[in-house]
């Protein structure tokens, strides 16, 4: 059993409860048991005090997208790296994507990854189950039986159902379990292995890009075949702006969507591909690093995405975690995986929209904790939140404190970032899971 | 009649003459144009003009890179571009290796840096590489020590090919500002389009890229915005980009973009783009015909424009050997930054 | 110290006056000759030995340029001056009498590399070299023929010979040390 502890002094912010103040908070056998006025908490045994002074505190971060790797591709990333990396980015729970191999489409699979992430797991994991087996697109996964074993919904993430029959015989059978179907939106003909964007970088650069339409089209379909069944539809990592917009049509309607955006696609362009700004030398660099699925889009993107995330046509922000290994990443264009290794530096990139007066920190919060948790359900309890009685899943962040970013201090397995050395200004300081501290910034 | 204007090869040399320039060479690798300023450009030039009287002599070499090691590394097939590479290097007595990837370890899977890493402890002071992906040489160059040439990238760029058509055009026109240089065919696949489009362009003349749109890149338009490059436009249809040119240069179409779906059939790609006798005429009385090779007679260019008198087709080849002599002296001589 | 002006224009044109007298006395005439210029004021100064010796015997000597970057032992220097000139002798140099003109005599690694050029440009019957100055410092084994005047120096002293073709006068100018001038003198 984890120490008691008073959290003191900071700034809480929960924006399940509508807490915006300075307070103390007090953790009490590993649940939060009294937020109020300094030095006011009751007495307690055995006490341990953390001092937050010009600390933001708040629920700890709910990753609705990531990827662990485990089984299958433990050279990338394992249930253990990943969650240590979710840790130190301020997450207290990750939601895992079962693309891994074998994907999480049965029992025993789902299992491994539960007793895994029970022995060796940082933070809490909590499944997503494939929609079709073997994500191949053609028969349904049981899905009574992963809701049984504890998924928080379905995805083939890395693919799309491309048959839209299938999809909508998805959506059907999983309206009754009230689980999501999270889509990664992709015409693959049309996307047709290109390597990014579809833009006058693509055209500068010589690479096939990947048309915005092709992630419209499926968000499209998805859309109306979610007004057709009545499920519930996430769509995951939104990149462009016309998807914003069909998003809102749809909730407009009353079509029962929700939706999750990246980090990086809040941040970063298709220029990145040619390399990053803080390297003197001016040449293109073809930057594997800034090579994602969905690509980094436009500037009219991400002042859409900003919007949407601002009106809550975009529920929440997910870092689709995408750890890889030097080898898969450190070659040509054409032929480098695609993906970010994103939880620790998740919370520093989206600082910088807060900073510039983009985004509201108390949005931004709301939308790593309180929304994210409400797309989970009340599955495993009450998530993202700091009311008294639930676990205490607390993060505290110092939204000032500047730092630079080095990919070799990363506890991920996966050192693939594009803001491998970028100045950042707002760190993760502390994270507790169910009252334990399971990282500390100057340890 | 093409005029040719000959550089001065009367018995007397000229009386007055400007004093030797002196220009800072900036590269240690070559793989784009597009950061060539307009005297990096001049200079090329200027140099392939003195290796070119080399070429006239009977015994065609000359002692300066002795003692420098040339590798070319080519993973796709080319029999012009590494056979002109190697023709360069030996002429200025450097001693080549070339490797195949098709022999080489390359399909026992040993990687793109692997093989360059071994080249460079092999000894390798410049390395000539085409490669099928774009970006390749930029990924080489972060890796190696030795001078990169980039001898083809993927769709990306072709510099030595760039400099070729510079210099055939201004040997033959005396000049390349305000020039009409029409390009036509699959531009989206084109890494000689592009580093046309930097070279050209820096050096003042006009560029018109002409394709059905499915061969377009839709970013095109962007692309030349964002890159100012006010000198470049784009035509769909093939008479107004000819109207006027100086030089046309149609550009080979692989078989396989009909084969993708990217036309509807060769035949109609014939009827409305191919450079006919016809459509010629549509240019300046001066125009010159150029071709990057191979080519498709009878597809992009008919036979008798291919090898009629407007055509430059093969002098390029000989400028391909001149130009690559120019670029490894001036490769080899330059201190890296 | 300031510049110091060793041959004036008139001084220089005498010294050309007689270096092309004894260029026709050695060669017992004016036939068979090339004279070949060092790009780049060496070629100036051909033709005008040339014009001196149509003068004298009423024949018209050809006069080439010769570019000698192609044929240098050392590289690294490129990158401050590379351009190449062209080479452009119009005659075949083979069974010639070929005299190299060249502006500044130093080391003697600029005709070492000359000669190369001219060997492989043919078989002449003979290489003389004339020059306008000759400061010493030779690191090979070469001596000139006909020198316009010997002007010793040390090694951290520059001379610097302007032509009227190319620096719009004439004169040698002795550079103090530290200045750098244009040229390298080889």
């Amino acid at each position: 059993m984890p120490h008691n502890l008073i959290i003191s002094g900071g700034h809480i912010i929960d924006p399940s409860q509508g807490i915006d103040k300075i307070a103390d908070l007090l953790i009490t056998k590993g649940k939060i048991s009294w937020i109020g006025d300094k030095g006011k908490a009751p007495s307690q045994p055995d006490l341990h005090t953390v001092d937050a002074t010009g600390l933001i505190v708040c629920p700890g971060f709910i990753d609705l997208h990531c990827h662990l790797r485990e089984p299958g591709f433990e050279d990338k990333e394992t249930i253990g790296t990943g969650t240590k990396a979710a840790a130190k980015g301020g997450f207290t729970t990750v939601c895992c994507m079962p693309n891994t191999n074998p994907p999480l489409d049965n029992q025993t699979s789902i299992d491994y990854v539960k007793k895994t992430a029970e022995i060796e797991g940082t933070v809490q994991v909590l499944p997503i189950g494939c929609i079709t087996k073997g994500r191949q697109g053609k028969e349904l996964t049981e899905m009574n039986e992963l809701a049984k074993v504890g998924v928080i919904g379905f995805s083939d993430d890395g693919d799309t159902v491309a048959s839209s029959r299938i999809m909508s015989l998805a959506m059907d059978y999983s309206q009754v379990l009230g689980l999501p179907i999270i889509d990664h939106c992709e015409d693959k003909e049309l996307s047709d292995n290109g390597f990014m964007n579809d833009g006058w970088v693509s055209a500068r650069l010589g690479l096939k890009g990947m048309p915005k339409a092709a992630e419209e089209i499926v968000v499209a379909r998805d859309l109306a075949l979610a007004q057709l069944t009545g499920a519930k539809l996430h769509i995951a990592h939104v990149s462009t702006d016309g998807s914003v917009e069909l998003i809102r049509r749809a909730k407009e309607k009353g079509v029962s969507v929700t939706a999750e955006v990246t980090p990086h696609h809040l941040t970063l362009t298709e220029e990145r591909v040619m390399g990053s700004q803080l390297k003197e030398n001016k040449q293109l660099a073809y930057d594997t690093n800034a090579k994602v699925n969905p690509p980094l889009r436009t500037k009219e993107d991400i002042a859409a995405l900003i919007k949407g995330l601002n009106g809550g046509i975009i529920d929440a922000i997910a870092t689709d975690h995408a750890p890889h290994t030097l080898v898969d990443k450190m070659c040509e264009f054409g032929l480098a995986a695609f993906g970010i290794s994103g939880l620790e530096t998740a919370l520093a990139c989206l600082m910088g929209l807060v900073h510039s007066g983009q985004l509201d920190l108390k949005t931004l919060i709301s939308k790593l904790t309180f929304e994210p948790a409400r797309i989970i359900g009340t599955k495993y309890g009450e998530l993202g939140t700091l009311k008294t009685g639930c676990p205490a899943d607390v993060t505290l962040l110092d939204p000032n404190k500047e730092w630079v970013v080095d990919s070799h201090d990363f506890a991920s397995k996966g050192k693939n970032t594009p803001f491998d050395g970028c100045s950042f200004k707002g760190r993760i300081i502390m994270t507790i899971v169910a009252g334990k501290t399971v990282y500390r910034e100057d340890l | 009649m093409i005029e040719t204007i000959e550089p001065s090869s009367s018995t007397t040399t000229p009386d007055t003459f400007p004093p030797p320039f002196i220009a800072v060479w900036q590269h240690h690798h070559i793989l784009d144009l597009d950061d060539f300023t307009q005297e990096e450009i001049e200079l090329v030039l200027e140099t392939a003009n003195a290796m070119a009287e080399v070429l006239t002599r009977e015994v065609k070499k000359v002692p300066t890179l002795r003692g420098k090691t040339v590798v070319t590394l080519f993973y796709e097939p080319s029999t012009r571009t590494r056979a002109s590479f190697e023709l360069a290097a030996k002429n200025l007595s450097a001693d080549t290796v070339s490797l195949d990837a098709a022999k080489s370890s390359v399909t026992k899977g040993e990687s793109l840096i692997d093989s360059l890493c071994t080249i460079q402890a092999l000894g390798a002071d410049i390395i000539v590489m085409r490669h099928s992906q774009s970006g390749a040489p930029y990924l080489a160059m972060q890796h190696v020590k030795c001078s990169i040439i980039n001898a083809g990238d993927g769709w990306h760029a072709h510099p030595s090919q760039a400099l070729l058509d510079l210099y055939t055009i201004r040997r033959h026109l005396g000049k390349l500002a305000n020039l009409k240089v029409a390009i036509i065919g699959d531009i989206t696949h084109s890494r000689v389009a592009r580093s046309d489009i930097w070279g050209m362009t820096t050096m003042g003349t006009k560029v018109v890229l002409c394709a059905p749109s499915t061969l377009l890149p839709r970013g095109l338009d962007n692309f030349i915005a964002n890159c100012r490059l006010p000198n470049v436009s784009i035509e769909t249809k093939i008479e107004p980009a000819l109207e006027g040119a100086d030089v046309v240069m149609p550009l080979r179409l692989q078989m396989e973009r009909q084969q993708s779906g990217l036309l509807p059939s060769l035949r109609e790609y014939i009827q409305l783009y191919q450079l006919t006798m016809e459509r010629l005429s549509l240019a300046k009385p001066h125009v010159l015909v150029m071709h990057p090779g191979p080519m498709n007679e009878g597809i992009e260019i008919s036979p008798e424009v291919a090898h009629g008198t407007q055509s430059v087709i093969e002098e390029q080849v000989a400028n391909g050997v001149t130009i690559r002599m120019a670029l490894l002296y001036l490769i080899a001589g330059g201190k890296s930054k | 110290m300031p510049d110091r002006i060793l041959m004036s224009p008139e001084d220089m044109q005498r010294a050309l006056v007689r270096v092309a007298h004894e260029i026709v006395e050695r060669n017992k005439g004016a036939n068979d000759i090339v004279l070949v210029g060092m790009q780049t004021r060496g070629v100036p100064l051909a033709k005008r030995l040339a014009a001196t010796i149509q003068g004298l015997e009423g024949i018209t000597v050809p006069v080439g340029s010769l570019d000698i970057s192609l044929y240098r032992d050392d590289l690294s220097s490129l990158s401050l001056k590379p351009t190449v000139h062209r080479t452009d002798i119009p005659i075949d140099v083979s069974g010639k009498q070929v005299v190299l003109v060249d502006d500044v005599f130093y080391t003697g690694r600029s005709i070492r590399a000359a000669m190369d050029a001219l060997i492989d440009l043919g078989r002449p019957q003979s290489i003389q070299l004339a020059v306008l100055v000759d400061r010493g410092h030779r690191e090979l084994p070469i001596r000139a023929d006909y020198v316009g005047k010997n002007i010793p120096t040390s090694k951290d002293e520059e001379i610097k010979v302007s032509v009227k073709e190319v620096d719009d006068e004439d004169k040698v100018t002795i550079l103090s040390p530290g200045k750098g001038a244009n040229d390298r003198n080889d």
